[in-house]
């Protein structure tokens, strides 16, 4: 017996350490489940004040007019984009050192969320170059870089899809997961390393943010919103892999026979 | 306030098809992953013959 495979049988013991109790599909399946209404209400919320935000407070912009409003969706689909693919990434690598059965689950749970931020990002992005670039896509870096993301995510999907044993998908899934993470640090510094059309940040934590008030306020709403949503939705699907993959386990028995 | 009337609000200064375009979009997208995550919840648990699954809290 290897020691991962150790800590994976000592999560389900009585008495283990909280984070390793919780890294067990059986203990997680109810914690998640008493989670997802909090995480919902709370994206539901924040994403109906973030729209009141962009649309009634947020000024004008005295250059885009009122075409700059694409921001609020754009910027946050494509922040979460990225850290939906780090934190992906990050669970199947744990899951293929340690051997633990949830993290799989956990990175199969994340992968269409962030492929549907990825999508969003790109098509917003499309609609707000038309009128501020005069097109539509340019094969500049930043959005290249973001495209290839989109098929990271469809080639993370589709390859442990295509494998039967959900394990050996799970450690195919997470080397394909982690050779991808490196086209994270190439879309964000993408508008440093090269000269592309698509605009530097206009919000960095070392300098003052370059935009309204209201405006970045705005975006962070809906960024927070965009993160709850997420929460709640990848703690849905996670609940569903983990019934279709544990379902002939006798803790999901006795959660049938109980009814 | 931003806006004299609703249609001011609607014409979003002539760039409605951008913006409401890419909000419409991201509406839809996320219509559609819950309504997927709704099937695949109610297909296992027909699956499993349970409707309601009785959970330890």
């Amino acid at each position: 017996m290897t020691s991962a495979q150790s800590i994976a049988d000592r999560s389900e013991a009585p008495g283990a350490p909280i984070w390793l109790r919780y890294a067990s599909p059986q203990t997680f399946f109810p914690l998640a489940g008493a989670l997802i209404p909090w995480f919902a209400a709370a994206a539901a919320l924040l994403c109906a004040f973030g729209l009141y935000l962009a649309f009634f407070v947020a000024p004008t912009d005295f250059q885009q007019g009122e075409a700059y409003r694409v921001i609020f969706i754009h910027v946050p689909a494509a922040w979460m984009s990225m850290f939906l693919y780090v934190v992906m990434a990050f669970w199947a690598g744990l899951g293929l050192v340690l051997n633990t059965r949830l993290s799989g689950m956990m990175a199969s749970a994340i992968a269409p969320t962030g492929a549907m931020f990825t999508f969003v990002a790109l098509w917003s992005g499309a609609l707000w170059g038309k009128p501020t670039w005069g097109t539509w896509w340019v094969w500049d870096a930043r959005l290249t870089s973001e495209l290839i993301l989109l098929f990271l995510y469809f080639g993370f999907i589709a390859l442990k899809a295509a494998i039967p044993d959900p394990r050996r998908a799970d450690r195919a899934g997470a080397i394909l997961a982690l050779v991808g993470v490196v086209n994270i640090p190439i879309i964000y510094f993408s508008v440093q390393w090269w000269n592309t059309l698509h605009q530097g940040a206009s919000v960095s934590l070392t300098r003052a943010p370059a935009m309204a008030k209201t405006m970045l306020l705005g975006m962070l709403v809906m960024a927070l919103a965009a993160w709850m949503y997420s929460f709640a939705v990848c703690f849905a699907r996670v609940r569903s892999i983990i019934l279709e993959r544990e379902r002939d386990a006798a803790w999901v028995e006795s959660m049938r026979s109980n009814r | 306030m931003n806006w004299a009337s609703p249609s001011a609000f609607f014409a979003m200064g002539g760039y409605a098809l951008y913006v409401w375009g890419s909000y419409a979009v991201a509406a839809a997208c996320i219509v559609w992953e819950l309504a997927a995550l709704v099937h695949r919840t109610r297909a296992i648990r027909r699956a499993l013959g349970a409707r309601e699954l009785k959970e330890a809290a």
